[in-house]
């Protein structure tokens, strides 16, 4: 049986106390939300905190406030409750959809917007358990000095493999952090970076509060994921689209952005520049979806091969538009 | 289906014995068992594909509070395997390691927790050796090698045999196709993790719980490995949390946890990791094929040729077995004039390979169902009618001297078209859907054991309590099959009595007749003719002494329904449980034994031991896909599959055992790959996937609705006239999906898996019309094959 | 480090020490012997050890039981007696239905399945296939190609309770 490794628990029960813990124990301390991607990374000894702090006391972090500016949500939801919220469901279909898409039911009522929104990042050379990386040597992610998936990059090309990561930065969200050092709002574009080891752009002891999703009036949004089973399995493609167009059906605004493609979300913005003041049709799409999928420059550290997954990124982002579209 | 009224229990479908038990979470399987004092034992694998093993130092574990034990390779150096002619495992490595996980050393301490941390601190010297990872490897290498006792280099076994004249044949033969396929390799993945528990007792005897599939041959192996007499021995296969052959070996987990149990004289218990179960392994062999068909134009096959290449793994296991699979069934499935067959299996640096559902057959199975759709593209024939044609009699030798019984093939393929509509579908399918066709038959156990004797297969022995109680005690193992159910059928049948009265004792080689094991499907047919042998005798004499008392004519008495009754009409005399304390007083203890031996037949050729079985069974499966032209991505829509079961027993459970086997077919098909990193240093030999997340098995959105039909041809072999459920459903379900793909959208993928990358890539060089060497555009698979020489074959005579 | 914790499990409190860094997984079966809860992976890949957190389906593989402190925990040995049938000790319907349909081959991925099933029909009395299927898509059976579950499950919806236990 694979088991955790020893550390300590605290149960803070309020955010101060929360984040005082973490800024005295710091890097040795984690967040636990759900603990479903927590978890398993310790019993493969991919993180090894010595202590660990529950956010399940956290009231604060099950808050779901809907105003006529948008929606704020708690990071401590649920993904079940963010998938099948019908407010959500109704206001932000894709944010929805791709919660309903994340693992099974079971891990849906465990695992936390906020997790899957600070999820590790994930590569075949690294998801697995120490034996088997011991036997491979440690890459630069953990304990090594070498990436297996590109022997001469200085830089971990680990996958950004949330669900929800792209739809937030599809739709603008800001996301709430409280620190040591006081509060801060961050939009959701900013907060990933493109390194598989320093993938969030925050200090440890940032706790991320809630998600703030202004209001999408009028928008159309899509979300379509690539995975080889319908369920359980991660994505290893996704596109987030969100289009807001006018009465004539002009797109006034648009967002496309893939994720799994690369160690954080990616934002298609030649795609996005083609759809602004035209009225998109199969031909359109298909440019802009071409243009989207240029940005896809998938590594060989995931399900599926890599020439695949690169080539279901235009027809993917050409779905996630039509989606969008009712089409 | 039968509704047999003849019947009060054969061909209907009542509640599974101990079905209850497992949906209450009742059932104890091996790792539920906590045992006063029990040590936890883990074993070391080696980092290395293949290396030398300089020196291990397990003192530094040995020192921690809570280690009591820790042992190498020289306190256990004996060598076993299953089949007595490939005895090459040890229980943990002493002088070499031939795989990524090969176990080196053993620890026992107070818990888990700590038995793991006290493997870190055991040193292991290692020179490590170049590895080879695929069958190219293997054929090249000729210094290194990987077992010394190998035929040459790395090939394990050679097969070279010809029956009939396959030179002659070919020039009778109208069409003639020359094709390469590759059979990824897959694993068993059964959800539970194999564990066993080892305790010696104060009368030194010692005793293993194991979920295994084979306790007969753990018990001859632990006899050996530890130097003990197997009277002193006790085997207990606990209920198996799945098996599907991947528990059949004697495994190097169960040695360790007696041996650990001897050394510390307390309990031990020793449960795989998901990564251990993947290296323990006995999967299907990566198979890549050459296969030359001739046919007539009206489809009969005239000559076949097949060599093929089997990716063995670093051990023996089954494997010499499985190379004669590879070949041996072709003629049972369809009549063939002439039949050249050549294997090689090759040795390398991975999971041993050995018999998963379906065993050795799938593969060439594949090849064969693909290249059959192939033929009646060139011919213009319908893929149904084409196989109509030409079916193997009844009562039939085939050119491989395997005597065929009864073939409900004919009927199967007319109703599965049927159903299916597969005709009309196959010819006016909408661009992106398609339906594909495919058969196959399988053995119904195998004619011989594995080692050489002329005992019984499967002994059972019944006693019948005053209280009315019948227990039946027999070495079966029930691993999810429902061997249990059969044999309480049976019993129940027989004796017309209700099941809830009777009592399984199974898998226990203290209490129970041995039975040989759960494999190669032979325990419904063998298990239970034993039964029937078992309980005969004690129905006359219950009869006769209830004839006694009553003063009526045995001949005119019956039991049915727990009562003893006239046989003309339906007056109840006596209840059973009167009458057995009549038969009692009569005849003293009640009690019997049966046991069953096939027949022997079957040819005298050196591996003519591989094929021969009671009966076959037959399957003829179609498959709807519905497959995006621009992606490749597909899903299957619907499987219809027939079956000839002979006669069911419990029909509900043989449609259970067919739609499990459609499930690991369909996961084979689409998305199952034991695969390893290559390269000869560093990285090579590590498996890809080692995990329940990496290594696709389908879940409930990934499985299409199953049509399962049963065909009844009531074999004068099988008990009642059955045959076997569990494995032969599966064979069809590949090459079903393969053609189905075809139909679809008009890529040929002659490899499996049948992945939508690959679908993709033949989409695009159909577009791009870009000719392939040799090859039409749109056919993805194996595109070379070794070129290696095999030994002048062995020609046999056909059957006159 | 170990601590004093109280859980209710099948409506019984359980009081113990236990190591913080134990799974729910691990405690159920080691430290209190309910076995009938099953693993297959530990790392929330397979379904197998799934059980009822105030009555939702979680994975006790990653979770601790100071986490679910204060909840109500019901494994595979409290699901006969979830259902008031009196004092008797009656399988649920869905237990029978299981037996019946021939739902559990190996049974190993059965008091798993069983519970997620549970949480399924105390939502929705009358699930169609579909729900079903997506209920139990994070439950892998390698037996049984899941149809006899699917079934077992609607046999159950149907039944409500009144079940003949052997047919
Ligand atoms: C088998 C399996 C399949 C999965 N499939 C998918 C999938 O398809 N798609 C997908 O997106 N994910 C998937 N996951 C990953 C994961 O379960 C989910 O992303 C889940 O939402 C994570 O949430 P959690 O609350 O469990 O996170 P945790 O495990 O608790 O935390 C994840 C990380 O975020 C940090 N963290 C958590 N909350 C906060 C916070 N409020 N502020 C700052 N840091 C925080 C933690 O310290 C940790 O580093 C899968 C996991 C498993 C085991
Ligand atoms: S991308 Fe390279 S460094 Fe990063 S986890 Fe994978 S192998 Fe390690
Ligand atoms: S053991 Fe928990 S999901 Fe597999
Ligand atoms: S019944 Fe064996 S895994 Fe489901």
């Amino acid at each position: 049986m694979l088991r955790l490794p020893p550390f300590e628990y605290y149960t803070p029960q309020n955010i101060t106390e929360a984040v005082s813990l973490k800024a005295r124990f710091g890097e040795d301390a984690m967040y636990s939300a759900g603990g479903t991607d927590l978890y398993p990374n310790m019993k493969r000894k991919q993180c090894t905190p010595n202590t660990l702090i529950g956010l399940n006391e956290l009231k604060e972090l099950s808050l779901i406030n809907i105003d006529d500016d948008g929606i704020s949500l708690g990071s401590g939801i649920s993904l079940n409750e963010v998938a099948n919220h019908p407010e959500i469901q109704k206001l932000y279909p894709a944010l929805s959809k791709a919660a309903s898409l994340v693992s099974a039911p079971q891990l849906r009522n465990m695992g936390t917007i906020g997790g899957n929104l600070c999820l590790d990042t994930r590569c075949t050379y690294y998801n697995q358990t120490y034996p088997w990386r011991k036997a491979l040597g440690f890459c630069l992610k953990k304990d090594g000095d070498i990436c297996w998936v590109a022997r001469s990059s200085p830089v971990c090309l680990a996958i950004s493999s949330s669900d929800c990561a792209p739809v937030a930065v599809a739709l603008n969200a800001e996301f709430h952090l409280t620190g040591e050092n006081g509060q801060r709002i961050t939009a959701a574009e900013e907060f990933y970076l493109n390194d598989g080891i320093s993938f969030l752009n925050k200090t440890h002891d940032e706790l991320l509060v809630s998600i703030r999703i202004p209001s999408h009036e009028g928008w159309l949004m899509g979300y379509k994921k690539l995975r080889r089973r319908d369920s359980i399995d991660f994505p290893v493609l996704s596109v987030a689209t969100a289009l807001h167009l006018d009465k004539a059906g002009v797109c006034k605004n648009a967002r496309i952005v893939l994720g799994a493609v690369a160690s954080c979300p990616q934002r298609a913005l030649q795609a996005e520049t083609l759809l602004k003041g035209e009225k998109p049709n199969a031909e359109l799409i298909e440019t802009s979806a071409i243009a989207a999928a240029k940005l896809a420059k998938p590594m060989d550290n995931t399900d599926m091969t890599l020439g695949y997954r690169k080539k279901m990124a235009a027809n993917f982002v050409k779905e996630a538009i039509n989606e969008a579209l009712g089409q | 289906m039968s509704k047999n009224s003849k019947f009060d229990w054969i061909g209907k479908s009542w509640t599974q014995v101990g079905g209850l038990a497992k949906a209450k979470g009742e059932t104890v399987y091996a790792d539920d068992l906590f045992l006063p004092r029990m040590l936890y034992a883990k074993m070391l694998g080696s980092p290395h594909a293949h290396a030398l093993i300089k020196n291990i130092d397990v003192s530094r574990a040995l020192e921690m509070p809570g280690v009591i034990a820790a042992i190498t390779g020289k306190d256990l150096p004996i060598p076993y395997g299953i089949l007595p002619v490939t005895q090459d495992e040890t229980a943990l490595c002493v002088d070499k390691v031939r795989m990524v996980g090969d176990p080196v050393a053993a620890v026992a301490a107070i818990d888990e927790e700590t038995a793991e941390a006290a493997l870190e601190e055991i040193e292991v010297e290692y020179e490590p050796l170049p590895s080879i990872i695929s069958i190219e490897d293997a054929l090249a290498e000729e210094k290194v090698q990987i077992h010394q006792y190998a035929a040459q280099g790395n090939v394990h076994k050679k097969v070279s045999l010809e029956f009939g004249d396959t030179e002659s044949g070919f020039s009778k033969a109208d069409h003639i196709r020359q094709e390469l396929f590759y059979y990824e390799g897959s694993t068993h993945l059964p959800l539970e993790q194999h564990a066993a528990v080892a305790q010696m007792g104060a009368n030194n005897r010692l005793t293993l719980w194991s979920s295994t599939q084979t306790p007969h041959y753990v018990h001859r192996t632990l006899s050996k490995v530890l130097e003990m007499p197997a009277s002193q021995i006790r085997v207990i296969a606990t209920p198996v949390g799945g098996g599907f052959g991947g528990k059949t070996d004697p495994f190097q987990h169960e040695i360790v946890a007696c041996k650990l149990a001897m050394l510390t004289g307390r309990p031990v218990k020793l449960t795989l990791t998901r990564e251990e179960v993947f290296y323990t392994h006995r999967g299907r062999h990566p198979v890549l094929m050459w296969v030359k068909a001739g046919i007539k134009s009206d489809g009969l096959i005239t000559a076949l040729h097949f060599r093929n290449f089997l990716d063995g793994g670093a051990y023996g296991s089954y494997g010499v077995a499985s190379t004669f699979y590879t070949g041996a069934l072709q003629t049972v499935t369809y009549p063939i004039g002439n039949y050249k067959f050549e294997a090689m299996r090759v040795f390398t640096n991975k999971a041993p390979c050995g018999p998963k559902r379906g065993h050795g057959t799938p593969q060439p199975r594949f090849a064969m169902e693909v290249l059959l759709d192939k033929f009646a593209e060139d011919l213009g024939v319908d893929p149904a009618e084409l196989r109509l044609r030409h079916l193997v009699p009844g009562n039939s030798r085939t050119v491989n001297h395997l005597t065929v019984t009864t073939n409900g093939l004919g009927e199967c393929i007319r109703k599965a078209a049927q159903v299916s509509e597969f005709n009309k579908k196959r010819r006016k399918s909408p661009q992106g859907k398609g339906v594909g066709l495919a058969c196959s038959a399988y053995l119904s156990g195998a004619g011989l054991p594995i080692y050489w004797n002329k005992m019984p297969h499967s002994g059972v022995q019944i006693k019948i309590d005053r209280g009315g109680g019948v227990t039946v005690f027999c070495g079966s193992v029930d691993i999810g099959q429902g061997s249990d159910s059969i044999l309480a059928g049976i019993v129940a049948e027989e004796l017309g009595i209700h099941i809830q009265n009777i009592i399984i004792v199974t898998a226990d080689t203290d209490l129970t007749p041995v039975d040989l094991g759960s494999y190669s499907s032979r325990v419904t047919l063998m298990t239970g003719n034993a039964a029937i042998a078992a309980v005969k005798p004690l129905r006359e004499q219950i009869l006769s002494a209830a004839s006694d008392v009553l003063k009526i004519e045995v001949e005119d008495l019956t039991i049915k329904n727990e009562k003893i009754l006239l046989k003309n009409g339906s007056r109840e005399l006596a209840a059973f449980v009167e009458a057995v304390q009549w038969a009692e007083s009569k005849f003293g203890t009640l009690g019997s034994v049966g046991s069953y031996t096939p027949p022997r037949h079957g040819g005298d050729y050196k591996g003519a031991g591989v094929g021969p079985s009671p009966n076959y069974s037959y399957s003829a499966c179609v498959a709807e896909v519905n497959c995006d032209s621009e992606s490749g991505y597909y899903s299957v829509e619907k499987i219809w599959i027939a079956h000839d079961i002979g006669q069911a027993i419990n029909e509900k459970l043989v449609i259970g055992q067919v739609e499990g086997s459609v499930y690991m077919g369909l996961g084979e098909a689409m998305m199952e790959e034991q695969v390893y990193r290559p390269g000869k240093s560093d990285i090579g030999g590590l498996h890809k996937n080692p995990s329940m997340l990496d290594y696709k098995s389908p879940t409930s959105l990934d499985m299409p609705e199953i049509e399962t039909i049963l065909v009844e041809t009531n074999d004068p072999e099988g008990p009642y006239g059955a045959k076997e459920a569990g494995q032969g459903p599966l064979l069809p379900v590949m090459p079903a999906i393969a053609n189905a793909i075809y139909n679809a959208v008009g890529v040929r993928v002659d490899e499996v898996p049948i992945t939508p990358d690959k679908i993709y890539k033949g989409l695009q060089n159909i577009k791009s019309e870009k000719k392939q060497k040799n090859w039409l555009p749109g056919r993805i698979g194996p595109t070379t094959f070794p070129n290696v020489e095999f030994p002048e074959p062995i020609h046999v005579d056909p059957p006159c | 480090m170990k601590q004093l914790l109280t859980l209710k499990i099948n409506d019984e409190k359980h009081e113990f020490w236990v190591s913080i860094h134990k799974t729910l997984l691990e405690v159920l079966r080691e430290d209190l012997h309910l076995t009938g809860t099953k693993h297959g992976c530990e790392l929330g890949e397979c379904g197998a050890c799934t059980v009822l957190i105030n009555g939702e389906p979680i994975l006790s593989c990653l979770i601790l039981p100071i986490e679910v402190q204060g909840k109500e925990i019901m494994t595979i040995e409290g699901l006969a007696h979830s259902e008031k049938h009196g004092t008797d000790c009656k399988p649920h319907p869905l237990q029978t239905a299981f037996a019946q349909q021939g739902a559990s081959q190996c049974g190993y991925c059965s008091p798993g399945m069983l519970m997620t099933a549970k949480a399924l029909l105390d939502k929705y009395s009358n699930p169609d296939r579909e729900r079903i299927r997506e209920a139990i898509s994070g439950n892998i059976c390698r037996c049984t190609g899941y149809a006899k579950i699917i079934e077992a499950v609607e046999q159950a919806a149907k039944s409500n309770t009144k079940l003949p236990q052997h047919t």
